[in-house]
C-alpha cells in the first residue's frame, strides 16, 4: 500500500520508518555513490529530513518500506534552493502551488511495480492538493522508468555523469497520467483514494 | 494556478488592494474582517507562531471566545493547531482527529459560541522557522462545503501568502517582497510578457519548455506577490524591475 506520513508521525511507524533511511543508505551511498551521511545505524538521514517533510512510501505486505519519496514545500527551506539553483537557471522556484521532491528511492529487493506506484501516489497527492507542478532532484539514470510510465519531467539541468549524474526536472500535475499509472501500478481508484482520504480527508478539488 | 478565471482574479486583487493600505496590526484586524464578505463565509482566521514563538492573530470569531479560549490554553486541545502545526498542505477540518474527549468537549463548546462546523486551514510556512494558517469558517452541510472548496481554494491559498507577507511586513518592518529578488531569467520571462510576446515564443526564445516557463512565470509572481500573471508585470515595471 502507499503512506502518507508527515516527519512528526514517522515514528508511529518504526519498522517502515527504518528500512526507508536503511534503503536510501544502499541506494545513495553504496550503489550510487554520492556523497551522503549514513549515521551509526546504517541510515540515510540529511538536514531536510528535520524540516518537517512528507513521505510518500510505498510498503510491502510485511510492513517493510519498498520505495518512497520526500516532499517539502518550495515556500520553505528545501535542497534545490540551498543545493541545486545551478541546475534551475539560476531560479529559485517558489511557489504555495510547486513542491519539491527529493530522495526517490527503490529498496533492492522492490516489487517491479514500485516505481509506478509512487509515481500515481505523487499525481493523486498533487491533485488533491491544488498542486500545478513538482520539482524534483533524481538520479538521471531513472529518466527512462519515468517515460515508460508515460509521467516524464521537464528537465530543467543535469550534473555529473553516469553514475554521479543527478537532474532536476518539472512533474506538471494533470489526470492525463493517471490511467497509465494505475494500470501499471495495478492499483484501482477506490483502493488508492482510500489512502488519500485517510492520509488529507476529503478532496479539496473536485 | 494562479489566473484561472476573471472572477477569481478580481477577488484577489481586492484582497490586495486593500492589504496596501494596512500598516498595523490593528489594521490587518480590520482588513481580515472585510475580507469575510469577499470569501462568503462566517469566519476568517490568520494566525502566525514566529521562529522565536512569538504569537499573533487577527479574527474574526467572537471575542468571549477567543478570551476563554486564550485562558484555557485551548491551542493545546485545539485539533486545528495540533493538525496544521508542521503541515503545508490545505487542510479540512474533517480530516482531523476530533476523537479525543477533550478535542470533541472544545468542538462543542466552540460551536455553542458561533464558531461553524466546516474548516478549511491552509498553514504557510515561511523559509525562517515562520509558521502561519489562515482558516475559513462556515456552517453548512458537507455537499455545499465540498463545493465551496473546489470554488475557493485556489484563492485562499494565495490570500494565505498575501496575509502572511503582510503580517511579516508589519513585523520585520519594510516590503519584504522588495527583497525577494528575481533571477535574470524570471526578469527575461516578464519582459517578453510585457512586450505582448506569446508563452510559446517565449519559451522558444529562452530555449525552455512551457512548462519551465510556466514554472518561472508562477515563481516570479509569488515573489512580487501579485495576483496573477498580468499584475506580476504590472508591479515589475513599477517597481522598475523591468524596462519596457
Amino acid at each position: 500500500m502507499i503512506h502518507y506520513i508527515f516527519a512528526d508521525m514517522l515514528n508511529d511507524y518504526p519498522k517502515l520508518r527504518d528500512s526507508m533511511f536503511s534503503d536510501r543508505a544502499t541506494q545513495f551511498k553504496d550503489r550510487l555513490k554520492w556523497e551522503v551521511h549514513v549515521d551509526q545505524h546504517g541510515h540515510e538521514r540529511d538536514q531536510y529530513d528535520g524540516e518537517a517533510p512528507l513521505y510518500l512510501i510505498a510498503g510491502t505486505p510485511d510492513g517493510r518500506h519498498a520505495g518512497s519519496m520526500r516532499f517539502l514545500p518550495t515556500t520553505g527551506r528545501n535542497m534545490v534552493h540551498e543545493h541545486f539553483l545551478g541546475l534551475t537557471d539560476g531560479v529559485r522556484i517558489e511557489s504555495p502551488f510547486i513542491w519539491e521532491c527529493t530522495r526517490f528511492c527503490l529498496s533492492p529487493d522492490a516489487p517491479r511495480d514500485t516505481a509506478a506506484k509512487l509515481m500515481l501516489g505523487a499525481a493523486e497527492m498533487g491533485l488533491a492538493s491544488g498542486l500545478s507542478h513538482a520539482v524534483g532532484v533524481f538520479d538521471a539514470r531513472m529518466i527512462p522508468v519515468y517515460r515508460r510510465l508515460g509521467w516524464s519531467p521537464a528537465i530543467l539541468g543535469t550534473k555529473g555523469a553516469g553514475r554521479d549524474a543527478v537532474s532536476v526536472g518539472l512533474w506538471a500535475f494533470t489526470t492525463d497520467v493517471l490511467p497509465l499509472l494505475r494500470s501499471k501500478s495495478g492499483i484501482q481508484e477506490e483502493e488508492s483514494q482510500t489512502w488519500m482520504l485517510n492520509a488529507f480527508g476529503p478532496r479539496l478539488v473536485a | 494556478m494562479a489566473g484561472t478565471s476573471r472572477q477569481l482574479d478580481t477577488r484577489l486583487e481586492t484582497v490586495l488592494d486593500q492589504l496596501a493600505s494596512v500598516g498595523t496590526l490593528d489594521d490587518l484586524q480590520t482588513h481580515i474582517l472585510g475580507l469575510r464578505d469577499l470569501f462568503e463565509v462566517e469566519h476568517l482566521v490568520y494566525h502566525s507562531v514566529n521562529a522565536a514563538g512569538g504569537q499573533y492573530a487577527a479574527l474574526s470569531y467572537d471575542l468571549d471566545w477567543v478570551n476563554r479560549y486564550i485562558e484555557q490554553g485551548y491551542e493545546r486541545v485545539d485539533p486545528v493547531v495540533q493538525g496544521c502545526f508542521r503541515r503545508f498542505h490545505p487542510i479540512d477540518w474533517k480530516s482531523l482527529d476530533w476523537s479525543a474527549k477533550a478535542s470533541r468537549a472544545f468542538l462543542h463548546e466552540a460551536l455553542d459560541h458561533g464558531v461553524g462546523n466546516q474548516g478549511l486551514s491552509m498553514p504557510v510556512r515561511g523559509p525562517t522557522g515562520h509558521f502561519a494558517v489562515f482558516t475559513v469558517n462556515q456552517s453548512t452541510d458537507d455537499e455545499d462545503w465540498a463545493g465551496y472548496r473546489a470554488e475557493f481554494l485556489e484563492s485562499l491559498i494565495l490570500t494565505s501568502h498575501f496575509l502572511n507577507n503582510k503580517a511579516l511586513e508589519i513585523e520585520l518592518g519594510g516590503n519584504i517582497t522588495d527583497h525577494k529578488s528575481l533571477s535574470p531569467r524570471e526578469v527575461d520571462a516578464l519582459s517578453f510578457l510585457a512586450l505582448g510576446c506569446s508563452r510559446a515564443e517565449i519559451a522558444d526564445r529562452l530555449t525552455i519548455s512551457e512548462h519551465t516557463l510556466r514554472v518561472y512565470i508562477e515563481s516570479a509572481r509569488h515573489k512580487l506577490g501579485a495576483a496573477n500573471t498580468t499584475h506580476a508585470v504590472a508591479r515589475a515595471i513599477s517597481q522598475g524591475l523591468i524596462v519596457v
